[in-house]
């Protein structure tokens, strides 16, 4: 079936089978690799992108919900629109080493995005809550945490400007 | 996961023929259990039938005494809905606490409901309210519809298109998860109303149920301390990886009190 939706801020039409994970066809049809899948079970969250600006896990998500939505993968992530700066949250995950194998960051990181847009005063009992979909096998999570606290601090002061 | 063929009806009548005229379709509603499903091949329906396109199956409405809810509605819309929040606080706990922020996007009150999974939520708020089951043909009772380990009163062809909750006195969720599935190990919805107090269990057993002798003892005195003498039977109970039934008996008691504590805070 024909799929229309806007990918990372370019329409993209594709034809697709039903029964195309959301995480297949942007991995093995668009090339878009960023995206990770680990239990590919729901579970770990490697595979979350922002489906309507909301967070979902891609590798539960069936090709037609696309139709006519919008799609953000961590490949459209960005600081300033068309540069190639990181994303504050990115830098903040950087500077405060929120990652060691880096396997579950771009879920970690759509996740965390989401949760400081929806609320930029987050504390860390809420990301703590936020994260509770996505698993992490090195780092212990506290530097992960101390990342997206000071990543929603840097939005809100990009905001601002 | 095996090719199917995907439709996507708009109007109710059209979805229901399609699911009676397609001979092991599906219907799918957030797919929070169906796409896994898929893809450990347990099932391989011949077609998918998308509710998300159906018109008014989304949303919450106040009418009064009772709160219904279209089966549409995400997990996350009841939990953040001021009104649910105002008028029955353990239904917004409850949705809170499924699964994971992503799971709750995507996941349905009515699929939840369907699916009647012994470990899911969703049935011991239906349960514990007494709440009704409307679906494109009929009302059903909560106390009729749920049949044991992911069985239901629907017919083949009838989809569930809202729940209407009874609002109570007072209502309250506790659950104990199992850590990695986040599906109730034991959880217990309790609500007081005016007739009295149900107690609805989920996770423990075959599928959700009642627990009379706590609900007449609390109906008595809606207190912790009503029902912490009071121990459930082993029979019936699941025994699996994750624990024992006598410790999911244990835990049903355990679960009770801070229900109640929770409809007390």
């Amino acid at each position: 079936m024909q799929i229309s939706f806007t990918l990372n801020g370019r329409p993209t039409t594709v034809d697709a089978e039903p029964a195309t994970l959301v995480a297949e066809l942007l991995r093995e049809r668009l090339n878009l690799t960023g995206t990770h899948i680990g239990c590919d079970t729901s579970q770990c969250g490697a595979c979350v992108v922002h489906l309507n600006g909301l967070p979902v896990k891609s590798c539960t998500l069936l090709a037609p919900a696309l139709d006519g939505a919008t799609l953000l993968t961590i490949e459209g992530l960005q600081g300033v629109p068309g540069s190639n700066q990181m994303h504050p949250m990115q830098e903040a995950f950087r500077e405060h080493h929120g990652l060691q194998c880096g396997f579950c960051t771009p879920g970690m990181l759509m996740t965390a995005v989401a949760l400081a847009t929806e609320k930029p005063d987050l504390t860390e009992a809420d990301v703590r809550h936020g994260l509770e979909g996505n698993i992490c096998r090195c780092t212990g999570y506290q530097n992960i945490v101390v990342s997206v606290m000071a990543g929603a601090v840097a939005m809100n002061a990009a905001k601002g400007e | 996961m095996k090719p199917f063929a995907y439709h996507q009806p708009d109007q109710i009548p059209h979805a229901a023929k399609l699911l009676t005229s397609i001979e092991d379709s599906k219907l799918v509603a957030g797919g929070m259990t169906l796409i896994p499903t898929l893809k450990q091949r347990l099932a391989s329906p011949p077609a998918l039938i998308d509710l998300s396109r159906l018109g008014n199956l989304k949303g919450i409405a106040d009418d009064g005494a009772t709160i219904t809810i279209g089966a549409m509605t995400p997990h996350v819309v009841v939990a953040a809905s001021k009104l649910v929040q105002a008028r029955i606080p353990g239904l917004a706990a409850l949705a809170s606490m499924i699964g994971d922020p992503a799971v709750r996007i995507r996941g349905t009150i009515g699929g939840s409901v369907a699916n009647n999974d012994p470990a899911a939520d969703y049935p011991a708020g239906v349960l514990g309210l007494g709440a009704t089951i409307v679906t494109s043909t009929r009302e059903i009772a909560a106390d009729g519809f749920f049949r044991g380990l992911f069985e239901t009163a629907l017919e083949p062809g009838e989809i569930i298109t809202a729940i209407r909750f009874p609002v109570p006195l007072k209502a309250g969720y506790a659950k104990f998860k199992a850590p990695a599935s986040r599906y109730a190990l034991v959880g217990v919805f309790v609500a007081k109303f005016a007739e009295g107090v149900r107690v609805a269990v989920t996770g423990a057993g075959s599928g959700v149920f009642r627990v009379p002798p706590m609900e007449e003892a609390l109906s008595q005195n809606f207190d912790p301390s009503a029902i912490a003498a009071i121990k459930i039977d082993t029979d019936g109970l699941t025994s699996d990886i994750h624990a024992e039934a006598d410790y999911r008996a244990h835990l049903v008691t355990v679960m009770t009190k801070r229900a109640v504590d929770a409809a007390l805070s």
